[in-house]
């Protein structure tokens, strides 16, 4: 007994390392498995005050570009409005009937050099923001919420070595999953894509129609590289991402109104066949 | 005296944790360069400090780090590394010199100080980048992110501590 205390005196620090270097890769490990931690994320209350208070002040710098953005998309949408055939009256927006809602948010975090990265926006549980929600700009995709507190909420981005997300290839049906290879922050990579399809350089990727958590069709980005992967039988297809990922401020967040309804269907079934 | 010490301390820790996540966590130097200018406070806590408590704030460091910057606990790992590895690259650096109690950093010369503030940064940003990275297939661009943010970090905690020198200690 006595030897044993003297042993744990002796190599305090060095044990005291190793429990510190155990809890740390704990977390980490633990997050590369599953999920981002519960804990270690900047949307608590303290990170996600400090980090809100900082883009209050320098996103005044931006104000002229941001609404610039925000008009041309109003245009734009203006543009489809005026040309549908058929009016949309105010009720056919009561989201009783909508499959999607859509609300909008800031982003006051933005990372992407990182191999995993997240970027915090400032709408939480408060503003009924739940995890597996969509997040668009109004070029493209961005990512996925991940976790929410009160006033905050991280998002996995794109960008992200986790992040997967069915894709396709424009006015087809033929989808693949949208991944992240962490080299460049412009690029991302859509496999299994099969070699039959016929693929031209500048196609555009659109999000598919196999994910509860975004609507078809939202683009993503054009097709920048192809070629087959080692088993030649998928194509490994570099995209040029639509959004510039450096500079993102407004948001979209999508609600699937039906989400929960297609994953019990989804549970259901899978129980059903075994 | 001792009060306003330990008060300096907080002071620097509060201050290079805001400074890293607000400044230099969004620098994206090259797109992919963020110089990690909070080992400055592990480079200038006081050496004849218990090792324990100093591995203790390394880890309450590197966690706040990681709170802001969403990399689950990463930095935590790489600061209680260079904390518990000072003493040894402090001995390689400066000699046995460092153990008497007339000590100061202050008294080295130029050449001993930034050798050992460059050890310390290649040891973290090693354990750091192996750790984000997490795959052997990727050494080379473990390697690459490590020499690059290296050496930002390097010069920008220079730049830093010649501004602000702690000779009054």
């Amino acid at each position: 007994m006595q030897q044993i205390i003297n042993f744990i005196i002796r190599y305090k620090n060095f044990l005291l390392y190793v429990f510190l270097m155990m809890v740390s890769l704990g977390f980490t490990i633990q997050s590369h498995s599953y999920h981002q931690s519960r804990f270690f994320n900047s949307s608590n209350w303290l990170t996600g005050n400090i980090l809100d208070t900082s883009n209050d002040v320098s996103s005044y710098f931006g104000l002229d570009k941001e609404n610039e953005k925000l008009m041309q998309e109003n245009e734009y949408l203006r543009k489809l409005l005026f040309n549908k055939e058929e009016r949309i009256d105010s009720t056919a927006l009561d989201s009783v009937f909508l499959t999607y809602t859509i609300s909008t948010g800031k982003v006051i975090k933005n990372s992407f050099a990182d191999p995993r990265n997240y970027i915090t926006i400032d709408k939480g549980r408060n503003d009924s923001v739940e995890p597996d929600m969509g997040v668009i700009t109004s070029k493209g995709i961005l990512g996925i919420i991940e976790n929410t507190s009160n006033n905050f909420a991280t998002v996995q981005s794109i960008l992200n070595e986790k992040s997967n997300i069915n894709a396709k290839i424009k006015n087809t049906d033929h989808f693949g999953s949208l991944v992240w290879d962490m080299k460049r922050f412009n690029v991302v990579q859509l496999v299994d894509i099969p070699r039959l399809v016929p693929l031209t350089i500048g196609d555009t990727i659109v999000t598919g129609g196999m994910s509860s958590i975004f609507p078809e069709n939202i683009p993503i980005g054009t097709i920048r590289k192809f070629d087959l992967n080692t088993s030649k039988s998928f194509y490994n297809i570099d995209v040029a991402l639509f959004n510039d990922m450096t500079n993102i401020k407004n948001v979209y967040i999508i609600k699937n109104n039906y989400r929960k309804e297609i994953l019990e269907l989804e549970k259901q079934t899978e129980t059903n066949g075994q | 005296m001792v009060s306003n010490y330990y008060f300096l301390n907080v002071i620097r820790f509060i201050l290079l944790v805001l400074v890293q996540v607000l400044v230099f966590n969004k620098l994206n130097f090259f797109g992919f360069i963020n110089p990690m200018v909070y080992i400055l406070f592990l480079y200038w806590y006081p050496i004849k400090e218990n090792r324990a408590a100093f591995i203790g704030l390394a880890f309450l460091l590197g966690v706040a780090i990681d709170f802001f910057s969403d990399t689950m606990a990463i930095h935590a790992a790489s600061t209680i590394t260079i904390a518990y590895m000072r003493p040894a690259i402090m001995r390689f650096v400066f000699g046995v010199n460092f153990e008497f109690q007339s000590f100061k950093l202050s008294n080295t010369t130029r050449v001993q100080q930034i050798t050992y503030l460059a050890l310390l940064i290649i040891v973290h940003h090693f354990v750091f980048f192996t750790l984000e990275i997490f795959s052997l297939d990727n050494f080379l661009l473990i390697l690459k992110k490590v020499l690059a943010t290296g050496a930002a970090t390097l010069i920008l905690c220079l730049l830093f501590g010649s501004l602000f020198s702690v000779r009054k200690e």
